[in-house]
């Protein structure tokens, strides 16, 4: 857990960065810090592992205050993850890994076990990749090399500032994936900074979205994308954030409300989905081809039933334009 | 592509025909012989000059690679262009003007051509150390700071490692350098080749000159060889890619 208590970081008199933080990473969630640039993300982010020095106010790391730890062992507890990968090209990817577990003073054996656990955990061979150097890699699998580093010593806390902002869109998508695969299996607790929406939509548990060093609004990205406390807020998310808000709704969840179409035998060729697909997916999927059905299938790849463009839009009426608009009353 | 390949080419083969063509002529004019005739004083000078280098290579190595990695701390940060500016200035004063004002304070002899040789040796080292430090990508530091290494642990296995190929390079540049210019030592009586060298120039005699010009030649480019060997050993296999890109 990480609770920001009354943060405030200023440079001299006139400038302040950050002003009056207030938040808590609860265990084992993520929290995006989400903004336009020069809103002080990265630097809220750069002040719990002391990178940045805090002004007023505390930071709360699992119960220790950040100010009475020693910068050296409190950043060998906290996994950090840059945009450029911050590889160094010295060193092999094994090294590279397991560079915390060698400051720890690990031994031989559990550094082993440990690279090839955590290479088994984003698909690549420990045996091939260990005595590769980084520019031998991809963009992607560097990046992913740069996830499992800091997750190397098994740190409680992560920070990750924006990791997957430097890859292409589908392998940054593919990526975001694992990585919340794999935080399913270690349930870390995560500062995640992004200034992409889509990326904080589907990372986060709860967004901070920030101006000026300011927090406007720090909620679930449903309730973010439903009740935008602001101007400010519903002006970033922008227009379109009903489409957005689809991302969070899974074709189960339109299933459970009003219920999918039957299965027509006579159309052939007819896409399948997923049943736990998003419905925003689910929507371009429709767009984008020319049967206006496509057919659901369940975990056992039985179908189940259809999906139309009339079914997500009625469920966009019901579920979230009428949640958005009875808050716009309330 | 191919027009460029044959152009390399031929000033290569002209080059090498060149180098025959000089060794043919100074062979059949016996010009070596002094070589053989007098291989024992041409070992002494042989000697003398490679100790001349080596000592200044060896002295300028030790104040240039620390200076150089001490200016790029953060806490010397700022006096970076005063030393740059005083190393620069080393190298402005001629050779020669150094020497002569070195005989004044050290006299005659072996330690005022090492301290020339010194100081000339010095401000490759040192600019290739900075920029090579310097070079290094803030994000990598950023990133290794954040994982918890210390400063010299920052300094020796990612700043020192990654920075190998431009410092060794300067060193190369220094000792090569050196090797020439420590013909000079002759002047203030250090010995070593040049004596050879300049008694050929003073006699007009070719014999002398060529019999002390090419062992420095060739020992130049054979320190050369040595130092880019030395080079592939020290430099990191995954950052000596990066070097070439």
């Amino acid at each position: 857990m990480i609770s920001f208590n009354h943060v405030t970081k200023s440079y001299g008199e006139e400038i302040t960065a950050i002003d009056d933080v207030d938040f808590t990473v609860e265990q084992g969630k993520i929290v995006v810090l989400l903004g336009p640039s020069g809103c002080g993300k990265t630097t809220l982010l750069r002040m719990v592992n002391q990178l940045e020095t805090i002004t007023k106010g505390e930071i709360i790391i699992n119960g220790e205050n950040s100010k009475d730890l020693d910068p050296i062992e409190l950043r060998r507890k906290i996994g950090y993850v840059i945009q450029s990968n911050g590889l160094f090209p010295n060193m092999t990817i094994e090294e590279n890994v397991m560079l915390v577990p060698d400051l720890l003073g690990w031994s031989k054996k559990d550094k082993r076990t440990r690279f090839e656990y955590l290479m088994k955990l984003i698909g690549l061979d420990a045996k091939d990749y260990g005595k590769r150097y980084p520019h031998e890699l991809s963009g992607g699998q560097q990046q992913r090399i740069g996830v499992v580093r800091a997750l190397a010593a098994d740190p409680p806390v992560m920070l990750m500032d924006e990791p997957f902002g430097a890859l292409d869109p589908i392998i940054r998508d593919k990526i975001q994936e694992e990585f919340l695969q794999i935080q399913r299996e270690v349930k870390k607790t995560i500062l995640f900074v992004s200034h992409d929406i889509d990326e904080a939509i589907k990372m986060a548990d709860k967004i901070l979205l920030l101006r000026d060093g300011e927090i406007m609004q720090f909620d679930t990205p449903s309730e973010m994308l439903a009740h935008p406390k602001n101007e400010f807020v519903s002006q970033f998310f922008g227009k379109d954030r009903a489409i957005k808000s689809l991302s969070l709704h899974t074709v189960e969840n339109l299933r459970e409300v009003i219920g999918l179409g039957p299965v027509d035998e006579s159309i052939q060729d007819t896409k399948t989905i997923h049943i736990h697909q998003d419905l925003r997916n689910t929507l371009s999927m429709l767009l984008n081809q020319e049967a206006d059905q496509v057919i659901v299938t369940d975990e056992q790849g039985e179908n189940i039933g259809t999906i139309t463009i009339d079914l997500v839009q009625k469920y966009l009426h019901f579920e979230i334009k009428g949640k958005m608009s009875a808050s716009q009353e309330g | 592509m191919k027009r460029k390949k044959m152009i390399g080419n031929i000033v290569r083969y002209s080059l090498y025909a060149a180098v025959a063509a000089f060794f043919i002529w100074a062979v059949s004019n016996n010009y070596f012989g002094y070589i053989f005739t007098q291989s024992e004083t041409f070992l002494v000078l042989l000697r003398q000059h490679i100790v001349l280098v080596l000592v200044s290579s060896v002295l300028a190595i030790l104040i240039a690679v620390p200076a150089g990695i001490l200016i790029t701390r953060p806490k010397f940060k700022k006096a970076e262009w005063v030393v740059s500016n005083i190393a620069n200035l080393g190298q402005t004063i001629p050779s020669l003007a150094v020497l002569a004002l070195m005989i004044s304070v050290l006299g005659i002899g072996f330690q005022t051509a090492v301290f020339a040789l010194f100081i000339y040796s010095i401000l490759p080292i040192f600019r290739n150390t900075v920029a090579g430090l310097d070079s290094i990508d803030k994000n990598m530091i950023d990133a290794a700071k954040g994982m918890g290494m210390k400063p010299h642990q920052i300094l020796f296995r990612i700043e020192l490692p990654n920075s190998a190929y431009s410092i060794l390079a300067g060193i190369r540049t220094a000792v090569v350098l050196n090797i020439g210019t420590a013909a000079l030592a002759y002047v203030v009586g250090a010995g070593g080749l040049g004596v050879w060298i300049f008694t050929g120039i003073n006699l007009f005699d070719n014999g002398f000159l060529i019999s002390g010009a090419i062992p420095v030649t060739l020992l130049a480019i054979l320190a050369d060889y040595i130092l880019r060997k030395i080079e592939y050993v020290v430099v990191p296999k995954g950052s000596r890619r990066i070097e070439k890109a």
